[in-house]
Parts: structure tokens; sequence; C-alpha cells
């Protein structure tokens, strides 16, 4: 079917069918990341109420499965309100500037071999820059709002994001050492082997370092200084209400999966097979779609997400800047070295 | 006009206005808000002169880092406009002859020889496979390998020079240790007493 539609387009003039086809591929990435974050937003609620024993929401649509529908609609049609001597330009395009980032670094990640978007070089450096302009769209949401409570919330984020962006920083130049590729899709191919072969292993403190660094970029509890209901109320988006308020919804739950799934393609193998490489099962489970591996990892790391939050309780916010600068910057760069000097000495079966 | 062209002067139109607003918006935060668009549009340029890892680099460093702590600064600081601009006047003339003889100077140059699209000719496009990243990374470890590593230490040694200035050797205020609050046992922290009543018999 794909190909009848690529045939089709190429009737078109020369760029037209192109914009149409990449326009085409986006829209195939970003409306399942919707569905998923609205999803992702009642496997919440649904999985912290069954961890602190309640039932979670169960009346709208069979057992709650129409909840994350009800609210978007509810969202949509509420009132936007702009508090007076806000900036109104600022207020409004501040949750734009979250939400944008949160999508466009989706144009590289691979799903399979070959299901990419766009196959660029430096692939996981543009990860970094891209999701890094994140954080404009917090500081402006802060300060545009003219009201106290959400310029902490935002100072309060900015100086944590950009604190854990060093140490995720520094757990991926391991990954691109490891690799000797900033390519997605390569990092995933060095890979290949068994569950023996995945990055987790060499870079088992990187692993770590970069999924607890990614929940606390994302302002996830137990790192939701940021929000902290019980002292700034929501922090930066307290005065958000409508679409506005849920533009920033999409935006964090966008980029939790996101961080997901970067987690699942540098250290557990991406789209490959856990099996691989076993005598039976290997074959056995060969038919399985790479994409089927991918969200599964993913997934798991979604759950863990949720699974934080419903255990932890919120870090002081000196602890969090303690544990960002002087424990997980010193473990990565005393892991670099390591890892540097693995790969010069060829250590099988990562680096031979 | 190729389709590149029309890229060129898209992020080359967007670079000129945000950085002329950048120099005359009266608002510091919106100055610096001017200055990352200014950024994110010349990264853009470089896009198109194959230098994928430099305009990444600008953006993920100069938009992502940089301008975070700036912005961060230019919020905090509550900066009363009125008193910089007081004076105008008085400093009018000597502003003009700094402004002439900067435009004298550019004028001077720029109408020798040394620019213009024939000294500059477009480097058109590398082969499929260049890799910008690899090329940038292998000449700054070989042939620039003795200038790059003295650009680190000297940004080592203004680093270590601003943690010497402020760093204050007594603790003024009171501050947890996590260390101490680490090891901390039962027997530190809790005393049982055994409170003698008086109780009579019988």
């Amino acid at each position: 079917m794909l190909d009848g539609i690529q045939e089709l387009l190429r009737g078109l003039p020369e760029p037209l069918g192109y914009v149409v086809w990449t326009v085409a591929k986006i829209l195939a990435i970003v409306l399942p990341i919707m569905i998923a974050v609205a999803y992702l937003t009642f496997a919440e609620r649904k999985v912290i109420g069954y961890i602190q024993v309640r039932v979670g929401p169960n009346r709208v649509g069979p057992r709650g499965w129409l909840q994350p529908i009800a609210d978007g609609v509810k969202l949509l049609f509420k009132e936007t309100i702009v508090p007076t001597n806000a900036n109104k330009f600022l207020f409004i395009i501040a949750p734009v500037l979250t939400f944008a980032p949160s999508i466009a670094a989706w144009a590289v990640v691979p799903f399979d071999d070959g299901l990419v978007l766009s196959n660029i070089d430096a692939g996981l450096l543009y990860i970094l820059a891209i999701t890094s302009v994140g954080v404009y769209g917090v500081i402006i949401a802060g300060w545009a709002s003219n009201s106290k409570y959400a310029l902490l919330g935002a100072l309060r984020s900015a100086a944590q994001i950009i604190s854990y962006e060093i140490a995720m920083g520094f757990a991926l130049v391991g990954v691109i050492l490891a690799a000797g590729s900033l390519n997605l899709t390569t990092i995933v191919e060095g890979q290949q082997g068994s569950i023996f072969h995945w990055y987790w292993l060499p870079l088992l403190p990187l692993f770590l370092i970069y999924f607890i660094s990614g929940v606390a970029e994302t302002n996830r509890a137990p790192f939701d200084v940021a929000e902290g209901e019980s002292e700034i109320v929501a922090g930066f988006h307290v005065e958000y209400s409508a679409m506005t308020f849920s533009v920033f919804f999409l935006a964090e739950y966008a980029n939790m999966i996101l961080i997901s799934i970067l987690t699942a393609i540098m250290f557990l193998g991406g789209w490959l097979s856990p099996f691989e490489g076993i005598p039976v099962l290997g074959e056995l489970f060969e038919p399985v779609p790479g994409i089927v591996w991918l969200l599964l990892k993913a997934g798991f790391f979604l759950f863990l997400y949720l699974w934080f939050r419903a255990t932890f309780p919120r870090y002081r916010y000196d602890q969090i800047m303690r544990l960002g600068w002087k424990v997980f910057i010193p473990i990565t760069i005393v892991w670099l070295l390591v890892v540097g000097a693995a790969v010069v000495a060829g250590i099988g079966p990562w680096f031979d | 006009m190729t389709f590149e062209e029309l890229v060129f002067y898209f992020f080359s139109a967007i670079l000129v206005f945000a950085a002329t607003m950048v120099v005359f918006i009266k608002k510091p935060v919106h100055a610096a808000l001017y200055l990352v668009l200014a950024f994110f549009s010349s990264a853009g340029v470089w896009l198109l002169l194959d230098a994928e890892f430099l305009a990444i680099t600008l953006v993920l460093v100069y938009v992502g880092a940089v301008m975070v702590l700036f912005l961060f600064v230019v919020m905090m600081l509550d900066i009363n406009l009125s008193p910089l601009r007081e004076g105008f006047a008085r400093y009018l003339p000597a502003g003009l002859l700094i402004g002439l003889v900067v435009l004298a100077e550019l004028a001077y140059v720029y109408t020798r020889d040394y620019f213009g699209p024939e000294r500059f000719p477009n480097p058109g496009h590398h082969p499929e496979d260049y890799s910008n990243t690899a090329e940038l990374g292998s000449r700054l470890y070989t042939e620039h390998f003795l200038g790059f590593e003295l650009a680190a230490v000297i940004l080592l040694v203004a680093i270590i020079a601003a943690i010497a200035l402020t760093l204050r050797p007594k603790r003024m205020s009171k501050y947890v240790r996590p260390e101490d609050q680490v090891v901390i046992t039962r027997k530190g922290r809790v005393k049982l007493v055994d409170p003698k009543t008086d109780k009579t018999e019988g």
C-alpha cells in the first residue's frame, strides 16, 4: 500500500510530491505520539491508583477507557485566562516553545531498521540540542505570567534542567565512545549479538545516570520541585489554563516517552530482539517486528516513571543539586575514562 | 532562485532582523530572547554550509546553556532603565564620534577587495558520505592538537579562578551536610531516659 501511495505522489510535480510524502511521514509519527500521550495520562492514573489500592478513573466509557478523551475535550473548551499585566505574546508562545522541541526531537528516532524520518549523521547531537531548547518555554512561561510562584518555579526548573543536562550529555558521550558514531541507527547496530552485547552492561553506571537524569530533565517525581504543589502551588504553569496548560502537559508526556525510547535505543539494543543468539527462542521470536521490542522496552521505562512517582517522596532542592553536580557528573567522568580504556584495549564482546 | 537560496535568505533575514532588535529593543529580557533567535537562525545558515556539527553545537551550547543562564540573570535583576538613559545629550558627541570611526573603518575594509562574492565563492557541497563531525574531530586532534589542548587548559584555569573567587572557606549559612546525615545512628540521636516517677508503694 505504501508503495502505491509513493507511486501516486511521483505523479505530482517534483518538490510537491516530496513535501507531501514527508508531511505524511511526520503525521505517522506525531499522531501515534499524541495518542500515546493521552493514554499515558490514563495509564498513570490507573497504575498509581492500583499502587495506592484504589481503582483509578473508571467512569467514562468502558472501565474508564474514554477518560483521556473527556479530559482533552474539557481542556479544549475551557477559557484561556491571561493574567493582568502579563506579557501576552510571550505568555501564549511559551507552551508552544516547550511543545515544539519535544515533537521535533522525534525526527531522528529510529523505530526499526531503516524506519526513521531523517537518518542524519549527528542524530544524537541533534536530540541533545533540540531538547535543550525546551527549557525556554518553562523560563518564558514563568517570567511572562507576572506571578511570583510561576517565576520561582521557572527558576528552579531551569537550574535543574541545566544541571542534569550535563550529566546526561556525559552519559551520551559514553554511548558515542562505545558505538563510535553519533547516528542512532549505527548505535543500535553496534549492539547486535545478544542481550549481553547491549550497552547496558559495559555502560551500566551511565545507563542508570542517563535514566535518572532523564527523570529530572522531564521534571517528574521525585525531582518535580519545579511543580512542588506544597510550596509553590504548581510552579511555572500556575497561571495557565485550558489549552495552554494542556500543551505544557502534552510536552511533558511526549518528553517522557522520548526519554524512554532513547534509553531503550542507546542501552537496551533498540529494536533488537532480546532472544537474539539464543538457540531455540531466538528463531521462535525471529518474525516479531523490531518496533514491538522497542515499544516494549520503552513501555518498561514509562512504567518506571509511574512507579517512581507513586513510590518516592520529593527530593529537597539542595539534594537534587548535590546529586547532579557532586555525584552524577564525577561518576560519568570516571566511567568515560573506563570506557575509553576499554575501547582502546578492544575488550569484547562490545568493543572488539 | 533555488530552494537553497530561498532558505538562505529566509534565515539571513531573520538573523539580521533579530540582531538589530537585540541592539534597539528596550526590555532586556526581550533583547536576550532576540539574541536566542539570532543564534538559532545563524545555526540554520551554517547547516547550509554542510557544517552540521558546528550548527548543532551552536544551538546546544549557546541557545541551550549560555543564553539560559543569561536570561536567568536578566530576569532576576531589577534593572531600572531611567538612570541609564541620563546624560544622553552629554555623551552624544563622543558616541557619534566613535560610531563614525567604526563606520569608517568598516567601510575602508569592505571597499578593498578583501570581501565580496568573487573572493569567497560558494564552497559547494561535499560528497554524500562526508561527515562534518568526523572531519572536525580528526583535524582538531591531529593538526590543531596543541591549540585545542591549550584552549582547554585556559578554560580550566578560568573555572578554577571562578571557583577560587567565590569559594567561602567558612560556611555562613546553616547547611545540612549529607555526609553527616548518612552516618547518623540511633545512638547519636535518641536518648532513652527512665523518668523516676515518685511512686509510693501500696
